[in-house]
């Protein structure tokens, strides 16, 4: 059907009108969907853990998860309902509130014009518990408050969720532009390895890049928790399982892991929606059941890569 | 010849920690191709002097210049492409091999996307050789030895081809082969290349054997600055470190060597 639609292919009558709609208008934007989502992930992971020198790190470390979730949250008790761009309310409140809280936390974390690493993950770990605990708060009074428990849940589960291609088109060229201007960072990634200070003895003006970086990774995650929910694990093992096949070169990690990252989410995806259908397994909770494991092995098999 | 646009000059500079350690009008001038040893006790400024003359710090009042040019006006990168600095610690949480780590001293020479160029790989060839790190090349950072690692560390800084290198305390935690290995490396460079090297240091005994000059710390300021002979006097050494000590004579190169003198020595007999 999809080399007829290009022209490679011509079969008028193979197939119904009903199967071509099921195609495009749902099938293929869902997969495109998952495509970004796992790109802008794992390209986000590799980003926060060569900044921050820390492999545990994940998109979600400085608070873009507990933003969203919070934002996504208040915006399911709201009553009304707002599609712009075929963006729905609760997408656009997690993007803004990924985007947001990294925001709080840069400037919580920033102190005499530096903002020290170390800082913005203790600032970052605080904000989140924080967010998470009002999170948990609205839920229990869910009852009172009218709203829609099971539309949080799933949310913060993680799935793909495309209804329009209007989405695709709006978050598409974010991610590609992210990715792109993440590779254009990639050497100097490379000398963050050896620390800030060290660094900026190598010529990287690092209070500056430091942002940059920050934000394009808070853009990649927004973007991704906008159409995906919260998926765990795609941004912490796919960075790191590129970093021991590939060696610790960003020129390198950035592109594998965005491929890499987009091919595993599609995967997931079609597991989740098949393994036990009709019903849909979350594929938050898919990555995480086979991610979790994996990174166990990872590190278990690893110990040089963790050595100081 | 000595080319003056690679002078370091310490401007009556100042700088103060939030509620703490300062230096106080400090000048200082290196010209270039010279080899400086910086003196003091823990806590005297050496690091944050050297800070200052990296620009990763920037004083309060005063300047540090080099040639005619204020770190100031610089950008990082043009800081990066003349002076090298060797940190008193570094670690690399990932797994980089030594050729990696030298290689990222190149960063100031690319731009954006570039791949290294057969000049950068030329120049990490030749520094490997130098440092005596060439059959190093393929081993992971992380699993050298100190003495091994501090030697890839001034390899990467060698990279950077600078005409002032600055390290902070290089062979502390180092066995004396070590130590002796690295500072002979620090003399030829300087001597060949005419690299300037300024560099903090603990021993007061191995400073006076390497360096020609030394500039002494005391309480944020400069307390002495001459030749070996000029400042490792016991009066000098006694007043700043307030330890007792004895100056002797090197037996090969005459310079000063201080003796430790406990309260009672009687009592270790």
């Amino acid at each position: 059907m999809l080399l007829h639609k290009v022209g490679i292919y011509s079969n008028t009558a193979g197939w119904q009108a009903a199967q071509e709609s099921i195609l495009f208008q749902v099938r293929l934007p869902r997969v495109l969907g998952a495509v970004l989502v796992g790109a802008a992930l794992s390209t986000a992971g590799v980003l926060f853990q060569g900044l921050f020198r820390n492999p545990m790190a994940d998109p979600y470390i400085i608070g873009t998860a507990a933003g969203a979730a919070f934002g996504a949250t208040l915006a399911m008790l709201l009553p009304l309902s707002l599609v712009f761009y075929g963006f729905g309310l609760v997408p656009m409140a997690a993007f803004l509130g990924a985007l947001g809280s990294v925001l709080l936390v840069y400037r919580l974390a920033r102190f005499g014009g530096k903002a020290p690493i170390i800082s913005m993950l203790l600032a970052g770990f605080v904000t989140s518990s924080f967010l998470v605990a009002i999170v948990m708060l609205l839920l229990t009074m869910s009852d009172r408050l009218g709203l829609r428990i099971q539309q949080v849940f799933s949310f913060l589960m993680g799935g793909i969720s495309v209804t329009y291609w209007q989405q695709i088109a709006v978050i598409a060229p974010l991610v590609v532009l992210g990715i792109a201007a993440a590779m254009f960072f990639a050497v100097h990634l490379n000398a963050f390895a050896i620390g800030e200070e060290g660094a900026a003895y190598l010529g990287i003006d690092v209070e500056r890049e430091k942002m940059i970086i920050l934000g394009i990774g808070a853009l990649l995650t927004a973007c991704a928790v906008s159409i995906g929910g919260l998926i765990g694990f795609v941004g912490l093992i796919i960075p790191h399982a590129m970093r021991l096949i590939l060696g610790p070169d960003h020129r390198l990690l950035i592109p594998a892991s965005a491929l890499t990252g987009a091919a595993f989410l599609v995967i997931a995806d079609l597991l989740a929606r098949t393994l036990l259908s009709p019903a849909e397994i979350p594929v938050g909770v898919l990555t995480a059941l086979i991610g979790a494991p994996f990174f166990l092995y990872l590190l278990r098999r690893s110990r040089r890569e963790y050595a100081f | 010849m000595r080319s003056k646009k690679n002078d370091l000059r310490v401007s009556n500079a100042s700088f103060s920690y939030i509620g703490g350690f300062s230096l106080n009008h400090i000048n200082l001038f290196v010209p270039d191709g010279q080899m400086v040893g910086l003196l003091g006790p823990n806590g005297s400024g050496k690091t944050t002097l050297l800070k200052l003359a990296t620009g990763v710090l920037v004083p309060s009042a005063g300047d540090v210049l080099i040639g005619e040019r204020s770190l100031k006006k610089l950008l990082r990168r043009e800081v990066a492409r003349q002076i090298a600095v060797v940190p008193q610690e570094l670690n690399i949480p990932f797994a980089y091999t030594v050729e990696e780590v030298v290689m990222l001293g190149r960063t100031p020479f690319l731009r954006g996307l570039a791949r290294e160029s057969k000049r950068d790989r030329q120049i990490v060839a030749g520094v490997l050789e130098i440092t005596g790190m060439a059959g190093f090349r393929g081993r992971y950072f992380n699993e050298l030895s100190g003495g091994e690692r501090q030697k890839v560390v001034v390899a990467m800084a060698l990279a950077q081809e600078p005409a002032i290198l600055l390290l902070d305390e290089p062979t502390s935690h180092l066995d004396i082969s070590h130590q002796m290995e690295i500072l002979e490396l620090l003399r030829r460079f300087n001597r060949e290349k005419k690299v300037t090297i300024v560099a903090a240091m603990h021993d007061l005994n191995l400073a006076a054997l390497f360096f020609e000059r030394l500039v002494l710390l005391g309480r944020g300021l400069v307390f002495a600055d001459g030749s070996p002979d000029e400042v490792i006097t016991g009066e000098i050494i006694q007043k700043v470190f307030s330890a007792k000590v004895e100056i002797a004579r090197h037996p090969k190169t005459a310079v000063p060597q201080i003796v430790l003198l406990p309260d009672n020595p009687s009592s270790f007999y």
